[in-house]
């Protein structure tokens, strides 16, 4: 089992591990069955390009999860996800691995809970923030409930 | 243009529709393949016995899972009206209340919450912003989702 975080663990400025993900067509179809989106430019090459898409791309969606995945990894089993945001700004493709990264921007109590705010993006293999977004969290304290 | 122009007053009446409520069970099975679909390994989402040891006493659904249940956009009644053909998911927010779990009864309440236009580099885009509400079958509101999708 993985390390718990806590709140005492984590300053502004910190970086999230990252998690790197290597998405193939497979998985996109995967991700179609699975959600139930069925847009065909996520699986029907000559349908996304017929929309002017160079290829078909990844799930929005999909690079969502991705990013929730981060989170969950890294706050572990004792954290709660709170918010989760982000915006599909770049396409990314199949066959291109991206990688999910993040960073603390703030961490504050309120109301007796210990939030963590972060800045978090999915960045593609030239270093661009196809997928940028926002999350909160709640960790746990090495002090035990407050 | 006028004639767009006026179309889209038309569609911007539609504006607080709610769609219907949808419910559905939340499937153990349905919650692993979409682990399986995202590659997320974390045992919280398959592994009953593990999840047994957890604070959660069971599977638990990952963040996004409660995208994949049915629901009721009114957006998508509203696409024959728009003149435009593509469309592009571009973004979600989620806020989190209570864990989802495979039994869950899980309704869902979509509202189109906004419409507007933008100049965009092909042309005028259209936002529509709708947000959904997940409830379980003790009423508790699990999560809210507001997603934007632009058509042009």
């Amino acid at each position: 089992m993985k390390r718990q975080l806590y709140y005492e663990d984590v300053e502004a400025g910190m970086e999230l591990p990252s998690v790197t993900k290597h998405p193939t067509t497979k998985q996109l179809v995967m991700y179609a069955g699975a959600s139930g989106d069925f847009y065909q430019i996520h699986y029907d090459k000559d349908f996304a390009q017929g929309t002017g898409l160079p290829s078909v791309i990844i799930h929005g969606a999909l690079k969502n999860a991705f990013l929730g995945q981060l989170l969950t990894d890294w706050i572990g089993e004792e954290g709660v996800l709170k918010k989760l945001s982000c915006q599909y700004r770049g396409m990314d493709f199949p066959g291109e691995p991206i990688t999910c990264k993040g960073k603390v921007t703030e961490k504050y109590v309120k109301n007796g809970k210990r939030y963590v705010e972060c800045e978090i993006w999915v960045e593609n293999g030239r270093g661009e923030k196809t997928t940028p977004g926002n999350a909160t969290v709640i960790l746990p304290s090495r002090r035990g409930r407050p | 243009m006028t004639q767009a122009t006026t179309s889209l007053e038309g569609v911007k009446k539609a504006i607080g529709t709610k769609g219907k409520a949808v419910s559905t069970e939340v499937e153990k099975g349905a919650v692993r393949r979409f682990a399986e679909a995202i590659d997320d390994p974390n045992p919280l989402w398959t592994d009953g016995a593990h999840a047994r040891k957890t604070r959660y006493g069971s599977i638990i659904a990952p963040p996004t899972f409660l995208r994949s249940l049915p629901k009721d956009d009114p957006r998508d009644r509203l696409m024959k009206e728009i003149p435009y053909k593509r469309g592009l998911d571009a973004g979600s927010e989620w806020e989190y209340f209570e864990p989802v779990r495979p039994g869950d009864i899980i309704t869902s309440i979509t509202t189109l919450t906004d419409i507007f236009e933008r100049a965009g580099r092909l042309g005028p885009m259209l936002f529509l912003i709708v947000k959904t509400t997940y409830k379980n079958q003790l009423r508790r509101v699990v999560a809210t989702q507001r997603s934007t999708r632009i058509v042009y």
